[in-house]
């Protein structure tokens, strides 16, 4: 069982660094996404609207396939890596869900944090940064644990554009060994473990984000 | 065939009818995987809610182990795995029955929400009605447990629609492999893939406004 090991491995570092490079890309696009849409601009509601539409209403892999076979031919002509069309791929799909998320949490900051912060006379972007979104990432942490997970899962996908993912891998594998319960039962195992890391590190942060926050609300 | 045209509208409307074919056949793949996601759901929800840890602790573990791994592989097991203990499923089959049990462990979750949400008076009075645990859940809980996750059912239903082609990977022709299929056959991949994530995108915001309606019709007055 020791020689399938170091195939798997290999396949769950690119897994954990697509996961990380996607997620990366996905809380900007939803911060982004999010903050366009309460914009007082029409025109970047609508495209933030559109963009969180489009991609929450077609599916991952539709989205994944298009960017990895419509996108090299003749009318766009943008070739991407396999590694490239991943990232953007899972990045731009769970962005558009974390838009929602990000949204629902800078509304859940309450109005008066946001009033003191004028009050004090703090410039917009402080009182964005400073006060206002430390707040709605510590409301959005759950959501976006979830999210996570899902992204987690859904690069298993990108086996499927051929690239050497732990689901490819796996597949690799079985193919030359024929041992398939054992290795898709390690795969599964790999993935569920990583999910576990997931919840810890955000529990984690979790708790980073809430220090000096008073336990009994006011 | 001219390949600087962005879409050909003539080819579009020529592979249109297998298109339309497979976007009925992904339907009613996700109609009966959603049935069987909905039984599967309430059992598991009301296994993990059982006194006995005998019932409670697997259910959990089988709930929390299904959702934190991804349903390819889970596919994969089934289409792949299971026939060396015996149990061989067609690729319909499989796939069907794969992305219902992933279903059916995310609606445990939120049956199980359901219910916790009902007041304990209710159960307290039904039982002090002396009411079999039967016509307790059938009449009292249920009812009072399903009209508020509704919304979050109707979320899983898009979901797992937009999960269908998934299933391609054990040869499912659903939506996406009959795009693909078309694309490899005329080289042309812009018109089946694009129109295959119109439907999706169509189907889905439709189910959306179709949960909504429901969502409406059975909120209290």
């Amino acid at each position: 069982m020791t020689e399938l090991f170091p195939l798997l491995l290999e396949g769950t570092l690119v897994t954990i660094r697509i996961t990380c490079l996607a997620a990366l890309l996905a809380a900007a696009l939803a911060l982004l996404a999010a903050t366009a849409k309460m914009s007082t601009l029409r025109a970047l509601r609508w495209i933030a609207n559109i963009y969180i539409e489009l991609f929450r209403g077609t599916s991952l892999m539709v989205q994944l396939f298009w960017l990895f076979f419509v996108l090299p031919l003749p009318p766009f002509n943008v070739s991407l890596t396999p590694y490239t069309v991943a990232v953007l791929g899972l990045g731009l799909n769970i962005g558009a869900y974390g838009a929602e998320v990000m949204r629902g949490a800078l509304l859940s900051v309450p109005r008066g944090q946001i009033e003191a912060a004028i009050a004090l006379s703090m410039a917009p972007l402080d009182r964005f940064f400073g006060i206002v979104l430390p707040q709605a990432l510590a409301n959005a942490i759950g959501p976006a644990t979830n999210l996570l997970i899902e992204l987690l899962k859904g690069s298993s996908l990108v086996s499927l554009i051929t690239l050497a993912d732990l689901t490819f891998r796996a597949n690799q594998l079985v193919e030359t060994t024929f041992r398939s319960a054992e290795i898709f039962s390690i795969a599964l195992v790999i993935y569920f473990v990583l999910a576990q890391a997931i919840n810890l590190s955000m529990h984690l942060l979790e708790r980073r984000l809430n220090r000096g926050v008073m336990k009994v609300s006011v | 065939m001219n390949g600087a045209t962005l879409f050909d509208t003539q080819f579009a409307l020529q592979i249109m009818p297998a298109l339309l074919r497979a976007a009925v056949y992904t339907v009613g793949i996700t109609i009966a995987g959603f049935a069987l996601a909905l039984v599967g759901g309430l059992v598991l929800a009301l296994l993990r809610r059982s006194r006995s840890r005998l019932l409670s602790w697997p259910a959990t573990g089988v709930i929390e182990f299904v959702r934190s791994t991804p349903l390819l592989i889970q596919l994969y097991f089934l289409f792949y795995v299971m026939p060396e203990f015996g149990l061989t499923l067609s690729a319909l089959a499989a796939g069907t029955l794969g992305i219902a049990l992933h279903y059916a462990c995310y609606v445990a979750e939120v049956v199980r929400a359901g219910l916790n949400a009902v007041p304990r008076g209710q159960w307290e009075a039904a039982s002090a009605l002396s009411m079999s645990p039967w016509d307790v859940y059938r009449n009292i809980v249920l009812p009072q447990a399903i009209r508020p996750i509704v919304p979050a059912l109707g979320n899983y239903l898009v979901a797992m629609f937009k999960d269908t082609p998934v299933l391609s990977a054990i040869t499912v022709v659903e939506l996406m492999l009959q795009a693909k299929n078309i694309g490899s056959q005329s080289f042309r991949y812009v018109e089946p893939i694009t129109l295959a994530g119109l439907f999706f995108l169509i189907i889905s915001i439709f189910v959306s406004l179709l949960v909504r309606k429901l969502e409406a019709r059975l909120r209290l007055p």
